[in-house]
């Protein structure tokens, strides 16, 4: 611990400039990650159902 | 007896594995909310400054976790590559497919964050030293692995192809890990090691620990996610696929 204050913390003891992009790269790589994956698992049901209506629907 | 019931074969269907995935990812999502919630926490408020590095340092939660996890998933995907050659298992090599984009943007964030730490204590972003250009060497072998993939309409071929390359390219991963000792790097040398104490203080290595078993888990869960698309993408025109209940 030891920050003393919310500015203190985010100075990082002067290397903010580096610190926080990384951690914020990494952050947002992994969240656009995620969202990426669900939009293709939409796309990917989207096709399904897309096949299924070409096919006449299923049995 | 009992042994004797269960089909190991079950699971080389990709029909069995997309519904043991479904049921594997929240727990991994889970657990790896919490370890990096954890590891942030203490890497941020309870590690202390150091002596040496000032705070820059605390850009290592990141970026060993990130680095550690390019090399490991690589090793997987290779795996996974050259248990589906010699078996022939297509749900093996669907993982390697699968694997690959987690691979390529820990790769990338390894290296991103490496040179965010070189700039205050190197006073350069980037160095060609044998460290840095080897995990270079590997974001392209993740992208080739890639766009092999695309490049390649026959689904059978395109398998085998990047099979292939994963294997062969699997020799740079000793090279990345032992450079360090090999040859002389700008880079540092390993902080935790299996054989000796480390050379940190214990709460900067639990923190650092806890990110790694995060980002680990959080592969798992995002690998096996995007499992389940290569499944739907590849299943399309199949039975079983067109008789499930769309949510």
């Amino acid at each position: 611990m030891g920050w003393g204050s919310l500015s203190g913390f985010l100075a990082m003891g002067g290397y903010g400039m580096y610190v926080w992009p990384s951690f914020g790269a990494t952050a947002l790589c992994m969240v656009w990650e995620v969202l990426a994956l669900r939009h293709r698992r939409a796309v990917a049901f989207k096709e399904i159902a897309q096949y299924r209506r070409a096919e006449g629907g299923p049995q | 007896m009992e042994l004797e019931r269960i089909n190991w074969f079950r699971f080389s269907s990709v029909q069995a594995v997309y519904p043991l995935a479904g049921t594997l990812i929240p727990w991994f999502a889970a657990l790896a909310m919490l370890c990096m919630t954890a590891g942030l926490y203490i890497g941020l408020f309870a590690a202390p400054t150091d002596y040496q590095q000032g705070d820059a340092y605390r850009i290592i939660f990141v970026h060993v976790p990130a680095a550690w996890m390019s090399m490991f998933l690589y090793v997987v995907m290779a795996g996974w590559a050259g248990l589906g050659l010699g078996l022939n298992a297509r749900p093996s090599l669907m993982m390697a497919q699968a694997v690959a984009p987690t691979g390529a943007m820990f790769t990338f964030l390894a290296l991103l964050t490496g040179a965010l730490w070189g700039k205050p204590t190197w006073g350069t972003w980037w160095v060609w030293d044998a460290r840095l250009t080897s995990e270079l060497i590997l974001l392209f072998q993740y992208l080739g692995f890639i766009l092999l993939q695309a490049a390649i309409d026959d689904r059978r071929r395109a398998d085998r192809a990047s099979a292939v390359l994963a294997l062969v390219g699997v020799v740079n991963v000793p090279i990345i890990y032992y450079s360090v000792r090999w040859w002389n790097t700008l880079h540092q040398g390993a902080s935790v090691s299996m054989t000796a104490t480390p050379k940190m203080a214990a709460t900067m290595v639990t923190a650092m620990l806890l990110m790694a078993l995060g980002f680990w888990m959080y592969s798992i869960a995002v690998t096996l996610t995007r499992m389940r698309c290569v499944i739907l993408e590849r299943e399309r025109q199949t039975s079983w696929v067109q008789e499930m209940k769309v949510s």
